[in-house]
């Protein structure tokens, strides 16, 4: 295949950043997203030209350090990470626009790379249950009952990519804050923390600059993984049960 | 034949610091003798904590409990995505809730045995014992392990063992667990106990009068080089998988950190001992950058099979139950397809080579749920591997659930790592290496569903327990600052080679070199190796690193965010850690794990030990870049298992 890319380069943070075009040619379908730029890449580098900046790591759609607008869609046309993205869902001949996450809370690094630091302080404001090595009882000593242990999974899938907060018109970090607590607080190990929890990390996140949700559901339509919308219903819910417990 | 293989043999390793008496009391006394650090006195002490992974995660946030400074690192964005975070599988505990026969001792056996007698028993035994507190503390920490319908915990099987002690999350259990120790370490930073600096990489270690005392380190978005100062240094920066260039590893996984400290005295074990994973995504051209593994739990419920005649392209469907070769079931039938990581990987590559391998160019071979999915329903194995198939499709653009997974070993583990004793103490005081960075515990062939309960039981038991010995024996008084001569000269070595890097500016890409030096591993030094293929590697190796210095080009400035310098200096290391294993592979002249010799094998064409001669772990200390290096035995001693050529049949 043969390709147009338009690309975001912005040579770090206080740089204005445009737009640029490269054709790319001999690229195969079985190439994943990142190995196309990868191609790209090292014709820059033969060129004398920068490559294009962006993150990835694990490329198996775990690590949750790629993130790419891909054609206006966070992460592209299929509904899983840029790393997992094909290029067998593009045609010959396509023009594909790559640009950074946006977000006002996600600063731009360089090129595609941008600052999802954000997220951490997020967690590191009560997304965790305090539990220092060596004082957990007996594995067994507190069944889960399974649908409980199912519901923490599914929202403990979250990869921490930020594409929730790309999709979203506001930038909102609801979906992601409410994975973490519908993750936590579902749990009998959880509940000891359940309403400083939801209030410390509502509380970052609001000072983070994150916006705030107004039910556009394009979070969960761009999230790889599949976080439920209703998770931050059941978010805003904890939040107003611990305001009243408060 | 260059210089570098003509090797000196030095003083053996002689003490392991591993405590005397029956095996079982071990840890115990060995936790009993260490000295302690008044928990007031704790606060003025900083450790450093290079990764992020299982073991450093773990460790970052159980000594910042324990009161101790810590100041950790990570190259990632966010100490979460370290790669421990790709594990799928699963992590064994010897809690025998299955009520199936499973013990400390069995798991210790199952380990040593899997291992090829070629790990330290009282590290195992330790290791063991530690596996069921693993669990206990995952949990207390919101791990959303498997449950049953009860509430309780699910187990499953892995290679290797009879005995089903597998606890998992799905074909996400890495993540989960990362997550856990994240989250740990997430509260330790919120507290101001862990100062964390990710998108910084430890890029030299700073000793001082042979005592580990700091690190420097580049900041890769600035570029600067900072230096940063401790009482004890801790290495959990992962294996060198990405010698290889294709390998399961994440992109940016890297020997530097283990290599430098080599460079720096801490001797190296068994760099030769690598695992080649049975089950991974064949590749599909040139363009591969790295190939993804698909879980062993598969092979729990998958059957792996190729066809009986040679060059048989029909599609799958179309070959009938009498003209396929379910060979693992054939060749090794008490354990299946459940057979270790070394033994599945070898009779892939067996099969392939006899012209009966699938899929294109003939790499590959079936692995198959049409019985799983007659037996269980779709549902259920929807249920059990959903995401894993999902994963398959999503690369292969084919449905597992109407036709056969193609999969073909890659390159997934390093069982080599720096030399450590029993307090997980490199041969440099004060610097200590845990998780996949070390050697320790799984010998030469590592089973599934271990390397987590390795991470997990050094970072959150073991290190903050014999760390403490350390430093309440060396309550370094004295300061180190950049001033000192032997922290200048690291900074200055440090500036030294980017500089050299940027300065060359030739006409052939990082990538291009990595790649080069990683399929000339892969053929001398991957799943079968010979003495004359290791020798021709030996004489390679040289001849691409001058190549490597005459022609690289690494765009841009080294005061800036910068990923091709990243990958450059990198590979300097690659460079020179790929000699290494080439000659650890050559001078063990047997087959062990997944160590296979050619010249040494049994009639069967399994692997063949020589314990008399080998017996050993090989600890290699550093001479120079292409100077031959001197070898330390370290003899192993076998009370408990005694060894035997390995059975799975």
């Amino acid at each position: 295949m043969k390709l147009t890319l338009r690309v975001w380069r912005q040579h770090n943070a206080d740089a204005p950043g445009a737009m640029a075009s490269y054709e790319v040619d001999g690229i195969s379908q079985d190439m994943s997203f990142l190995e196309m730029l990868d191609t790209l890449n090292e014709d820059l580098i033969l060129r004398g030209e920068d490559p294009v900046a962006f993150d990835h790591d694990c490329r198996e759609g775990i690590c949750g350090a790629c993130s790419l607008v891909i054609n206006g869609d966070a992460h592209g046309p299929e509904r899983t990470t840029t790393c997992q993205l094909h290029m067998r869902s593009f045609a010959d001949g396509d023009t594909i626009d790559v640009e950074p996450w946006r977000a006002s809370a996600f600063p731009v690094v360089k090129d595609l790379v941008v600052d999802r630091s954000a997220f951490d302080r997020i967690i590191q404001a009560g997304g965790y249950i305090t539990a220092p090595t060596g004082a957990a009882p007996e594995a067994h000593a507190t069944p889960v009952p399974k649908p409980a242990a199912d519901h923490a999974f599914e929202h403990a899938e979250c990869i921490g990519c930020g594409a929730c907060v790309a999709a979203c018109p506001n930038g909102s970090a609801m979906l992601f804050t409410s994975a973490k607590i519908n993750h936590l607080n579902v749990l009998p190990q959880g509940s000891p923390e359940r309403e400083s929890r939801v209030l410390d990390m509502v509380a970052t996140m609001d000072d983070e600059g994150f916006g705030g949700c107004t039910l556009t559901g394009e979070c969960a339509t761009a999230c790889p993984k599949g976080i439920p919308l209703p998770s931050i219903a059941a978010m805003n819910k904890e939040w107003l049960r611990a305001l009243r417990k408060g | 034949m260059s210089e570098y293989a003509n090797y000196t043999t030095g003083e053996p390793i002689s003490d392991t610091k591993a405590p005397e008496g029956p095996i079982a009391e071990r840890w115990d006394r060995r936790r009993f003798e260490a000295k302690l650090v008044n928990p007031a006195n704790r606060r003025k002490h900083t450790v450093i904590v290079v990764g992020t992974g299982l073991a450093g995660g773990a460790a970052g946030a159980t000594l910042a409990e324990q009161g101790y400074h810590v100041v950790q690192f990570c190259y990632s964005d966010s100490p979460r995505r370290a790669h421990s975070i790709a594990a799928q599988g699963g992590i064994n505990a010897a809690k025998n809730y299955r009520n199936d026969g499973d013990s400390v001792h069995r798991l210790f056996y199952d380990t040593v045995k899997g291992g090829d007698f070629r790990a330290r028993e009282s590290n195992v035994h330790r290791l063991a014992q530690i596996s069921v507190e693993i669990i206990d503390q995952c949990v207390a920490q919101g791990v959303p392990f498997a449950r049953e319908y009860g509430g309780l915990l699910d187990t499953r099987s892995f290679g290797g063992v009879q005995v089903s002690r597998t606890f998992y999350a799905r074909g996400q259990t890495g993540q989960q667990l990362l997550l856990g120790a994240y989250q740990a370490l997430s509260r330790q930073i919120a507290a101001g106990n862990v100062e964390m600096h990710a998108r910084t990489e430890m890029l030299d270690l700073i000793t001082v009068d042979g005592v580990a005392r700091g690190i420097v380190a580049r900041d890769l978005i600035t570029g600067s080089i900072e230096t940063h100062y401790a009482d004890a240094v801790v290495l959990a920066s992962g294996g060198y998988g990405n010698v290889f260039y294709l390998s399961t590893n994440a992109m940016n996984s890297n020997a530097t950190a283990i290599w430098r400290a080599h460079r720096r005295g801490a001797h190296f074990a068994n760099p030769c001992f690598t695992q080649i994973h049975p089950t991974c995504i064949p590749r599909t051209g040139d363009h591969q950058s790295k190939l993804t593994l698909m879980s062993e739990s598969l092979r729990n419920d998958g059957r792996i099979w190729v066809p009986k005649a040679k060059g048989d392209t029909r599609p799958a469907a179309e070959i009938p139950e009498a003209e396929r070769d379910y060979y693992l079931e054939r060749i090794y039938p008490s354990f299946g397809n459940l057979v270790p990581r070394d033994i599945a990987s070898r009779a892939a590559k067996n099969v392939c080579d006899e012209g009966r391998g699938v899929g294109p160019g003939g790499q590959g071979v079936y692995l198959d749920f049409a019985d799983a999915i007659r037996r269980m329903g779709r549902d259920q194995v929807a249920e059990k591997y959903g995401n894993l198939f999902e994963m398959y499709e999503r690369i292969t653009a084919e449905n597992p659930y109407e036709v056969p997974m193609r999969i073909y070993p890659a390159v997934h583990y390093t069982m080599g790592g720096l030399w450590v004793d029993y307090d997980l103490q490199t041969t440099v005081p004060g610097l200590f290496a845990i998780g996949e960075a070390n050697f320790s515990d799984h010998g030469a062939n590592r089973l599934g569903a271990s390397a987590l309960m390795q991470g997990l039981g050094d970072g959150y038991f073991v290190l903050p327990s014999t760390i403490n010995d350390y430093l309440a024996r060396h309550p370094h008084q004295d300061s180190v600052d950049d001033d000192h001569p032997e922290a200048a000269a690291a900074i200055r070595e440090t500036r030294d080679c980017l500089a050299k890097l940027l300065a060359v500016d030739g006409d052939r890409t990082p990538d291009s070199f990595h790649r080069e030096i990683g399929e000339l591993m892969w053929e001398y030094c991957g799943m079968a190796r010979t003495d004359a293929g290791l020798r021709k590697a030996l004489a390679r190796i040289p001849e691409i690193r001058e190549e490597f210095w005459r022609r690289i080009k690494v765009p841009g400035s080294g005061a800036e965010f910068n990923q091709s310098l990243e990958k450059a200096n990198r590979i300097v290391d690659y460079l020179e850690l790929a000699e290494l294993m080439c000659l650890d592979a050559l001078h063990r002249a047997e087959s062990c794990g997944g160590h296979f010799r050619e010249e040494s094998q049994t009639p069967d064409g399994e692997a063949a030990r020589r314990d008399e001669e080998f017996g050993y772990a090989a600890a290699w200390e550093y001479q120079g870049t292409g100077a031959a290096p001197v070898l330390h035995k370290e003899d192993l001693v076998f009370e408990y298992v005694h060894p035997t050529q390995r059975s799975y049949a």
